[in-house]
Parts: structure tokens; sequence; C-alpha cells
């Protein structure tokens, strides 16, 4: 049976570290398939304007569009050659939900995140997307340094 | 000459020109006035001509009735699907595939900000000014029906928007008019799409400009002292155009997350005023009640209360008059009736919660005089309204109805008006635009024309004095209400339609909640 791994990937070096670690995972385990996914940061509960709205559907369109040829698709690339399944998703919500919602629908094994170097006082507030991952993914989550 | 007549020549020589200036401006100011209550007039008498031999306008009943109407052929969907509406706004029903489209959430909270603002602060103390306390009890009645009236024309909207190759999307009255009407094979929908542009672009330069212009314009003057009404309209315009021109999309980004906020802080200060006065919520309420039915001697007696009840109510929620709908149709749904349903927290949301703490804190407040002896309220010089400590009326009243309780709090009230006057004129100006584009279409010309006429009549309605602005602002969008309604009449089984067919999938479990 193809084991399933997740990667977020966030279009930085990190992302770069975690794509690396699940190859590497991917060759020991043999028959298995990275999933590399890109979530586009979106709340379904914040303010628009009445013209944003209108052209939402049309932006989402561009932003999924956007993601796919400047993150998802180089790395999808990258890995042309060698011999692992790999497959890109672009997503809009919170990259900890969503994260957890394709891991689901894939039926998973773990999820390959890296720890960005972001910080700050919202980090402090909120709690980052990576630590907000680790508590609540019903799947083993592995953590880049 | 010793220095001190050299610095009093100085300054009457530097003087003069500025009270030749002021003078000027106070004479445009009056220009300004007059005409606009000239040209106005004969239009704003028409909408609200009285039945014969009553002076009961004809189109406030109209619109009562429409409401009642709706709520009765509905069979009260208002409180049916309220549970189902507030689930839909937190996103239960939502695909997560969706993710990324309008929300539920953000079309109600985008039409909330073009509807919530001076109508909620200025237009009820209008409202309770004239009418008295009474008048609220007639507005919460109006907010309750309205649900259903907003219920209607939102889902209409939806079904029946524009959505074009590039994928933006354009909805509204006039939309559902002329499609809805060919559908059901009847004649004139076309016609009625056009008259209800024609009324729009006059509602988002009277309600959705002037009269924001002239409330802001009396409430910064409030703060800082008397100043000509057209340097208020000049700085407003020039914003207005920075971001509906200019495309400056920050200022009004930076206002759609501030307003928000704003309306939870007046609803938490009112909140906070009334608990203060615990003692007196009985009695403001007996007042509400009292004067419902008996008026408590204020003019026209409980038909006034009603009137000025029902007339704000409809002019702070917009039911039955289209505008709203403008906004909610940009949503994605593959049901068109589940905007329906959130938009009927509209009306709830805009006239039972909030006009409500508006009309308690100004009854609480004592700003009203009553007379002792006979317990009625005491009427201004003219009999036109209630005398008020310090002859305060609209947004003064509420303000220093507020102030009486939370001295400071006036400067946190005028910057909530100012605010929600700029984030009203920027919704609105959205509504005018889609009307104007509908008749001379989407062109860059036809839109800078448009967006250029706009901000001219923020200066007019900043200078002009609140009584013709009002007269014309109520009846501008009162005139959406006469074509909208009417075609909504026609149109209300097309909704029943789709309000049967939800239901049945909704009781049979094929329609399903995607979180529980």
């Amino acid at each position: 049976m193809t084991t399933t791994l997740v990667v977020g990937l966030d279009g930085h070096a990190s992302g770069e570290r975690a794509l690396k670690h699940a190859t590497r995972l991917a060759e020991l385990i043999g028959d298995c398939e990275l999933v590399v996914a890109y979530i586009i940061e979106w709340s379904p509960f914040s303010f628009q304007t009445a013209e944003e709205n209108e052209a939402r559907h049309k932006r989402r369109e561009e932003e999924t569009q956007t993601a796919f040829s400047r993150v998802v698709n180089p790395a999808v690339e990258s890995m042309s050659g060698s011999g692992i399944k790999v497959r890109g998703v672009v997503r809009h919500g919170d990259v900890s939900d969503a994260l957890i919602a394709i891991s689901a629908q894939e039926n998973a094994e773990q999820i390959i995140v890296a720890r960005t170097s972001e910080g700050g006082f919202a980090k402090r507030l909120f709690g980052s997307s990576t630590s907000n991952l680790v508590m609540s993914s019903p799947v083993p989550v592995t953590v880049v340094s | 000459m010793n220095l001190f007549q050299k610095v009093l020549l100085a300054s009457a020589v530097v003087a003069a020109p500025i009270s030749a200036v002021a003078q000027e401006a106070a004479t445009l100011d009056q220009k300004v006035n007059e005409a606009f209550a000239t040209t106005t007039g004969p239009f704003v008498n028409l909408i609200f001509a009285p039945f014969p031999g009553t002076s009961f306008p004809w189109i406030v009943m109209w619109l009562v009735v429409g409401a009642t109407v709706f709520s009765i052929y509905f069979g009260f969907v208002q409180f049916r699907f309220f549970g189902h509406a507030v689930r839909l706004v937190k996103g239960d029903y939502s695909d997560p595939n969706d993710a990324g489209e309008v929300s539920h959430f953000q079309a109600l909270t985008t039409a909330l900000s073009g509807t919530v603002g001076l109508g909620n602060i200025a237009g009820v103390a209008v409202a309770v000014g004239i009418g008295g306390p009474g008048a609220t009890f007639w507005m919460i009645l109006a907010g309750l029906l309205g649900m259903a009236s907003k219920f209607t024309e939102c889902t209409l909207a939806v079904k029946y928007r524009n959505e074009y190759p590039d994928g933006t999307v354009s909805g509204g009255p006039m939309y559902y008019m002329k499609k809805g009407f060919a559908e059901l094979g009847l004649p004139g929908g076309g016609f009625l799409a056009i008259m209800f542009s024609v009324f729009c672009i006059l509602g988002a330069l009277g309600g959705g400009n002037m009269f924001q212009a002239n409330q802001a314009h009396a409430q910064i003057e409030g703060i800082v002292g008397e100043f000509p009404g057209w340097i208020t309209g000049l700085v407003f315009a020039g914003v207005v155009f920075a971001v509906i021109v200019g495309g400056i999309k920050s200022i009004a980004r930076v206002t759609e997350k501030i307003v928000p906020f704003m309306g939870i802080l007046y609803v938490g200060a009112s909140l906070v005023i009334i608990l203060m006065n615990y003692d007196l919520i009985g009695w403001a309420f007996g007042q509400i009640f009292a004067g419902a039915f008996t008026g408590l001697g204020i003019a026209g007696g409980f038909v006034g209360a009603l009137i000025q009840g029902f007339k704000r109510a409809a002019f702070s929620n917009e039911a039955g008059v289209g505008s709203a709908a403008i906004a909610h149709a940009a949503v994605r749904t593959k049901e068109p009736i589940t905007e329906g349903f959130v938009s009927l927290l509209e009306p709830l949301i805009d006239t039972v919660v909030i006009c409500t703490m508006t009309a308690l804190v100004i009854t609480i407040s004592g700003q009203l005089l009553i007379d002792e002896t006979t317990g009625n309220y005491i009427l201004n010089e003219a009999g036109t309204a209630i005398a008020t400590i310090g002859d305060t009326s609209g947004v003064a009243l509420t303000s220093a109805a507020f102030g009486s309780a939370i001295s400071w709090f006036p400067y946190v009230l005028a910057i909530a008006v100012v605010l929600f006057a700029f984030s009203t004129m920027i919704s609105w100006s959205y509504y005018g635009l889609k009307a104007w584009t509908y008749l001379f279409g989407e062109g860059k010309g036809a839109e800078l024309v448009f967006k250029v006429m706009f901000c001219v009549f923020i200066v007019i309605g900043a200078a002009a004095n609140l009584g013709p602005v009002i007269d014309f602002s109520d009846a501008a969008i009162f005139s959406m209400a006469v074509v909208n309604i009417f075609a909504l009449y026609f149109m209300m089984k097309l909704v029943r339609r789709e309000l049967n067919s939800y239901a049945a999938r909704l009781k049979s479990g094929e329609i399903k909640a995607y979180t529980h």
C-alpha cells in the first residue's frame, strides 16, 4: 500500500527544507507519494468592501494560479527524476486547519512542515501555524528545523 | 504709531479678508440650501403625499404592507429560519472546497457596513425627537417585519445576478427585475429596472451621501464650534474621491476594519449607560409602549409616533429598498436562498438591536423634556418636535444623551459618526455606481462621471440644512422601495419555490452541515 505524506510549503527556504526531509523519508519508505501543499492564508470572517467581494472569485483564481506557478509547480518539478510520486495542492484557509483537512482527505500517514523564523507580537498572541498544527493534528507531524 | 497700534493695524489688515471670506461662506451655504430646497421640493412632496383627508403618508403604508405581505407569504421565515441563518453565517454549511470565495459572513458584514451608521444614531434621534419614545415600538416592529422583505430581495439578487467571463459579478434589483420578469413571461421588467436604477442613483446621492455629509458636519461642529459646511464637504469629498476615483483601497480597507469595532463600541457604551440606569429600564419601556399607542403629547399623537418609527426604521435598515441586495449579490453559493436567510439578520442587528439601544439611551438620559404634571412631553416653540435640553436634534441629541452619562463619549461618537458616514458613503457610491453602469454601460468614462458627481454632492450635503437634506434623502430612498416592492410582489413566487425546495432538502438530510 502506498504511504502518503503531506508536505507544507511556504514559498520560503523553510518549505524547501521540509520537502527535502520528506524526500528522504519517501526514499526510506519506498512506495510513497508526496502531496505538496501551499495554503493561502484566508479567513471567512474578515471584513471586505463591496468591490472586493465583487471581484473575489476572480482574485481567488488568480491567487491559486500564482501559488501553483511560483511555489507548488517548481517544487513538484524539482522532484522529477527522483522516482517519487509527487502531487501539488493549493488551498485557501487557515494553514493548520487546511493541512489537517488535506491529510484527512488523502489518508496521509503524517504531515511534514518546517519551523519558520517569523515571530513577533502576533505570534506571541495567537501562536504560530506550526504550533497550532502540532497541537491539533490527528496524524503525526514532523517539524523540520 | 506705537507697537500696540501697529499690531492692531496689522491684525485688522489680516482679519478683514478672513471675515469677508467667512461672510461669503455663510451666504454660499445659504444659497446652496435655498437652491436645494426649491429644486427637490416637488419630488419630496410627491413621495410623502398623505392619503387624502389624513396626515398619513402613503409611502409608509406601502413599506409596512410590503413587509407584512412577505412575512405572511413566507410563513414568517424570519422566525422559522432564524437559527439556520445564524448557522449559515457561522459557516456550518459552507463547503470547505469553496474556501477563499466570499463567505456569508463577509456578504452580511459588507451589507451591514452600508446600513449601520447614521440612520442608527441620527435617524433614531430624529424619530424619537419628533415621534417620542413610542416611535421605538413601531421601529422595532418595522425591523422585525422588514426581515422578510430583505430575505425576498437578497434571494432574488443572488439568483438573477450577472456573472461575467472574468469571474466578477454584478447583481441587484435591476438585474432581477429584468431577468425575473422575462422568466415569468411578464412585460415591463426592463422599464422597472431603469426606474429603479434612476431612483437608486438619487438614493445614493441623498441618503447615501448628502445626509451622511450633513450629519458628519453637524457632529464635527458640535465639537469644534461653528464653521461653514462646505469645508467639511470638501475634505470628505477629497477623501472619498481618493478612494473611489484614485483607487486608494487602503483607506477603504482601514475603514472597513475600524467600523465594525466602532459598532461594537457603540452598542457596548449604550449597554453600559442602560445598565448604569437599570432602575429606569422598566420606565423607559413603559414610555415606549405608552407612547406607541397614545403619543404622550407628541405632535400628531400615536400616528405621529408610528410614522416616525416606520420611516426611520426603513431609512436605517433599508429593507425593501433594494440597496443591500446589490451588496449581497456577490456571495458565491449554490443555493441563492441561503443568502436570503443570512440577509434577514440585517434588519435585526441594525434596527431591533442597535436602533433600540440609541432610543433607550435618549429616553433614559432625560434629554426629552416632560411636563411633570401631565406626564406628557413638552413640544418646542414651533410645535413640531419634543423640546430638548439645549434644543438639540438629530445626531446632536444622541451625542447629548450619551454625554450626559459618559462625559467624554461625544468625542468617541464624533469619530464613530465620521467613520460611519464615510463607510456608508463608500458603500452607497458602489450601489449608485452599479445602477449607473446598468443604465450607461460599464466603461471607465461613464464610471468617472458618476464618481465625480457623487463627490460634488458631498459638498452640497454638508452645506445644506438638515431639513431639506433629510427630506430629499428619505424621498430618494423610499422611491427605490416603490419600484422594488412592486416588482417583488410579482416575483415572490419564485422565492417561495426556492424556499420550499430548500426546506424539503434540509428536512430530508440532503443538505447537510459540514460542521456540527
